[in-house]
């Protein structure tokens, strides 16, 4: 073809592209003077350059197109029928241009029926028009032809196209890439087309180039010194030099990806009737352009799926009490050498009930096992091989092409996806492919006798357990971790997870520090070799299913070994090694959900030993240092004059009290009594996650969590409090309790039910403690009573709502006033507390709160 | 049957694996190779014996006595080189027979009473003079189910 000819079809369709997406904008904002200014821009080089060369079809077309946007940019509308009929312009712009490209010349056939829509409109839109019209009757002595400009137009066109020396440069980013570049050539005229097939061909050709300068060192790593190792170190450099190169032409903005899209959803929402809004984000994510060609159609294909099956109609919407207007999202950023893309909507979610029902119908799983299921499992069947569950073939979507061939795309190029719904609040599908499917760094280890790769990407450091060391194996119950500069990292033995025997781990094992997104662990292995660039091959389709490897190569020495996937790893670490974590977590003092806001601040301190104590801020009431001439002995107890009144001091070790000097304390009080704990020394005040990893049999000690890094012990202040106030609280309240009030405590946290009983049973209640909801319900009915429940708000499987809701409407418990804990207090729950029939609502840590909630509610005050 | 001018040939490539005798149709087989430096693939099906670079192509081997249930006699020292949707697997078989040319009007189906695992895997046979000749159907040799679900 010729190159004229061939460079004009490239540009003139990279314009389009750009057209298309600008247009869908301007629709939007048909204020926008540089949108506008911009599309006019690039239609009408389009139609000079046709004029230019000879094609007298593209050249009215886009003429025509051109002056409805003139008309756009004298100020009028742009409806949407007039926006849809430019569209279908270009459209034919584009099939004239894919033959043309083929044939190289025009195809037959005649444009009339679209030029005619185009006059139409332009001709409606403007009445004015028409004395131009006229007058260039009047000059030219007939009408214009079609694709006729008139004289007046023609110099408009030269007046104003110009005059704007820098149109729509300030349009959004996502949009702007090709323009950019234009801009790129235009100030210094550096870049040059190169086609895709050269860049794979030296693509090729590099990893070739690779594996043979591996064979080279490896063979140089045999014979030891030689003559041939500076020379092929250099031959090392340049080669890896070189492939950074290639590899950087390879990559592309996802968001060439994307460019169609909106186009795509404009015209969809139109045929479908609904209001969607497509949001993109992370465009600039670059990828290596051969997994950005295989995710094209699939991500497509995906978007329809969303607008079609996933969003409801404004009025569905409406009805279930959400915005009229759908939202699509589109998301790209990089995680850990994997590209990260969601596509998620806010419709309605996948129908369970009906994908079960399908998959039963199928026959890729029986009833019984079906029932077994849960959601997320039967969700997943969506990607099963033949598997559409819409009930009507659409135009849109549905040609029973469905989420298997999605998911056979995506596994061609290594990559897994996977579908969170939520019935009533959209679907969010994510798909991690990785970066480039050509080259990675990998260090090489040894297990049992095998080696393996792990991607030097998701490797923090490599290190060296020894017993006694500064980093040593250690054990929390059964489960083996790393102490690494205090923090402990869970340990995975790649022999176990392998099923292959290895060495044992606790002598000089390797572990090599790994990171997947947030989460740090330790891989053991039994040697580390180096550090090599391999040529990641993916696995055979036999093998793709196990999740410890994502791929294998071939080695300097040509030995094929396995790619080690730290994800499958870390997956593993879920199900086995973090159970104690997570068996930990759940004893944690705050429940998992609310965890991950809920920062608690801790005051650390010391006393006795050198480990440090914590305990949360919010029970200490001051905090004091006295000189320690000031305590006294009385009665067989340190006390000490504070505040006119004498304050019982509670020592946490048996280490005897300071007798000189300055003494730190931490004093807790209730009402007017106080009591101090005898501390060594305040460390500090952290705000931290209060996350028990260790459960302690030791009195006084909740447990362990690591706070600030450090393993650090946190203190029952409820088993400190009584050793100085139980006297007290009888001689202060000097009442004659007739009967001794009962209370059921719900909480799950044994946290809260370890602090607050003894809290309890010291202000004079009888205090039966119950984990869950069901097992106070199963109290009620084996017919205890009790005179007040306080129940913890955030509980898993049946929360302080139901439970309240529950308890109401059991005649024997209907009477018995409730009182909710909760570490949220807001408006709305105060209020939906009170629907379901609580008493009172008392903040988690307000124990002055709590009783005097509790007083009021078992009338304990007024008896006395 | 006599009729020579209507014959048509099939030409099977032959192998014994576990004592039997087995035929592949010859254009299917890409080459025969002695496996060398195998890498064995943890965690994969027992059917998969590992893997390996031949000629800078990763092949998967199949270890052919495990897929088709037959007792081990011998070590596999042979492997048959196949395709199958742009993949390259290598079946070890114990020894490579003679490449035989069999009149197609020759070829019977399974018998009734064949190994069920046998009779999954093959599309037919033929009845030699000592023996018989059992055709293997790469594509659904290659079928085989993942390991334990991931």
């Amino acid at each position: 073809m010729d190159d004229l000819l061939r460079e004009f079809v490239t540009e003139t369709n990279e314009s389009l592209d750009v057209v298309d997406v600008e247009l869908v904008r301007f629709e939007q904002e048909p204020n926008n003077a540089r949108i506008l200014a911009n599309i006019f821009r690039l239609v009408h080089t389009i139609k000079g350059t046709c004029g230019f060369l000879g094609l007298p079809r593209l050249e009215t077309l886009a003429h025509a197109a051109e002056t409805v946007m003139g008309k756009f940019r004298d100020g009028l509308p742009a409806t949407h029928e007039a926006v849809t009929v430019i569209l279908a312009t270009i459209d034919r712009i584009k099939e004239i241009l894919a033959s043309l490209e083929h044939d190289q010349r025009e195809p037959e056939g005649s444009d009339s029926d679209l030029i005619a829509d185009l006059q139409r409109i332009a001709e409606r839109l403007v009445q004015p028009e028409q004395a131009a019209i006229a007058m260039t009757e009047q000059t030219l002595g007939r009408p214009l032809a079609p694709g006729e400009v008139s004289l007046e137009e023609l110099e408009r066109a030269f007046q104003e196209t110009p005059v704007d020396p820098r149109p729509a440069k300030k349009a959004k980013p996502a949009v702007q890439e090709p323009l950019r570049e234009e801009e790129t050539v235009k100030s210094s005229v550096q870049s040059i087309r190169v086609t895709v097939d050269t860049i794979e061909h030296l693509m090729t050709m590099v990893s070739e180039l690779v594996l043979t300068r591996n064979q080279l060192l490896e063979i140089v790593r045999r014979h030891g010194d030689s003559e041939f190792k500076t020379p092929l170190q250099r031959l090392s450099n340049v080669t890896a030099e070189l492939q950074e190169g290639v590899m950087k032409t390879r990559m592309q903005p996802i968001g060439n990806a994307w460019q169609k899209f909106p186009r795509i959803v404009r015209d969809l929402a139109h045929d479908l009737g609904k209001d969607i809004e497509l949001e993109l984000q992370g465009a600039e994510t670059e990828l290596d352009r051969q997994v950005l060609d295989q995710i094209k159609d699939p991500l497509t294909h995906m978007l329809r799926n969303s607008a079609d099956h996933g969003l409801e109609t404004a009025a569905e919407r409406r009805a279930a009490g959400k915005p009229p207007q759908g939202h699509i999202r589109l998301a790209a950023y990089h995680e850990g050498g994997y590209i990260i893309i969601q596509v998620s909507d806010d419709g309605r979610g996948l129908d369970t009930a009906r994908i079960k029902a399908k998959a039963i119908a199928q026959g890729l799983v029986s009833e019984a096992e079906a029932d077994k299921l849960s959601d997320a499992q039967i969700h997943k069947f969506i990607f099963a091989a033949g598997f559409s569950t819409a009930q009507a073939v659409t135009s849109v979507s549905g040609r029973g092409v469905g989420m298997d061939v999605v998911r056979n795309n995506i596994d061609q190029i290594g990559g897994t996806i996977d579908v969170k719904s939520v019935a009533g609040q959209g679907v969010s599908f994510v798909i991690k492919i990785p970066l480039t499917l050509a080259i990675i760094a990998a260090l090489i280890v040894e297990v049992g006798g095998s080696r393996f790769a792990i991607p030097q990407l998701s490797v923090v450091e490599l290190v060296r357990a020894r017993k006694g060391g500064d980093h040593r194996i250690e054990r929390i119950k059964d489960t083996a971790v790393l102490r690494l500069r205090d923090k402990l990292l869970p340990l995975a033995r790649l022999s176990k997870l392998l099923g292959i025997d290895g060495k044992d781990a606790s002598e000089g094992a390797y572990i090599v520090v790994t990171q997947i997104g947030s989460q740090t662990f330790g891989i053991v292995v039994d040697t580390v070799f180096h550090t090599e660039e391999i040529v990641v091959k993916p696995m055979s389709s036999k093998l793709r299913d196990i999740p410890m490897f994502s791929g294998n190569t071939i080695l300097g020495d040509g030995a094929v070994i396995m790619i080690i996937d730290p994800n499958g790893v870390a997956r593993s670490l879920g199900s086995a090694v973090a159970t104690q974590i997570a068996a930990a977590e759940r004893a944690q003092a705050q429940k998992t959900e609310a965890a991950d806001d809920d920062m608690t601040s801790m005051l650390l301190f010391r006393a006795g030993t050198s480990q440090p104590k914590a305990v949360p801020l919010s029970l200490i009431t001051r905090l004091e240092e006295i000189d320690a001439r000031k305590i006294e002995l009385s009665n067989g107890r340190h006390m000490v004059q504070y505040r006119g009144q004498l304050m019982p001091l509670v020592s946490m070790t048996d280490k005897p009290v300071r007798s000189e000097g300055a003494q730190p304390l931490l004093v807790f009080s209730d009402g007017v009594r106080s009591m101090a704990l005898v501390v060594d020394e305040i460390v500090d005040i952290v705000e931290d996650r209060l996350d028990i990893q260790v459960g302690s049999g030791n009195p006084g000690v909740l447990g362990s969590a690591v706070i600030k890094g450090q393993a650090t012990e946190i203190v029952d202040v409820g088993h400190f409090l009584p050793l100085a106030f139980e006297d007290w609280f009888r001689r202060k309240d000097g009442t004659r309790r007739e009967r001794q009030r009962s209370i059921l405590l719900v909480d799950d946290s044994p946290f809260f039910r370890n602090m607050l009983m003894p809290v309890l049973q010291a202000a004079g209640y009888a205090v039966t403690a119950v984990g869950s909801a069901k097992e106070a319900l199963a109290l009620i009915d084996s017919d205890k009573s009790f005179d007040s429940v306080i129940t913890d708000i955030e509980m898993p499987e049946m929360d302080g709502f139901e439970l309240t809701e529950a308890l109401r409407a059991d005649p024997r418990s209907a009477a018995t006033p409730v009182i909710a804990l909760s570490s949220q207090v807001s408006a709305e729950l105060i209020d939906r507390g009170r629907r379901a029939g609580l008493h009172d609502y008392v903040a988690k840590f307000d124990r002055q709160g709590l009783i005097a909630a509790l007083m009021e509610q078992t009338g304990m005050g007024d008896a006395a | 049957m006599t009729d020579t001018s209507d014959r048509t040939v099939n030409e099977y490539v032959t192998a014994t694996v576990g004592g039997e005798l087995f035929g592949l149709p010859i254009g299917r087989v890409q080459d025969v190779f002695v496996p060398d430096r195998l890498t064995r693939v943890p965690l994969a099906p027992p059917e998969i014996a590992g893997i390996l670079n031949l000629r800078g192509r990763i092949v998967t081997l199949v270890d052919l006595c495990q897929r088709l249930g037959l007792e081990r006699r011998a070590k596999s020292a042979m492997a048959i080189g196949v395709e199958l949707k742009g993949e390259s697997y290598g079946l070890m078989i114990d020894q490579v027979g003679e490449v035989m040319s069999l009149d197609a009007a020759d070829f019977e189906r399974n018998p009734v009473n064949l190994d069920r695992k046998l009779a999954a895997v093959s599309s037919g046979i033929y009845r030699l003079d000592h023996q018989l000749l059992l055709v293997l159907d790469v594509d659904r040799l290659l079928d085989i189910a993942p390991a334990a679900a991931a």
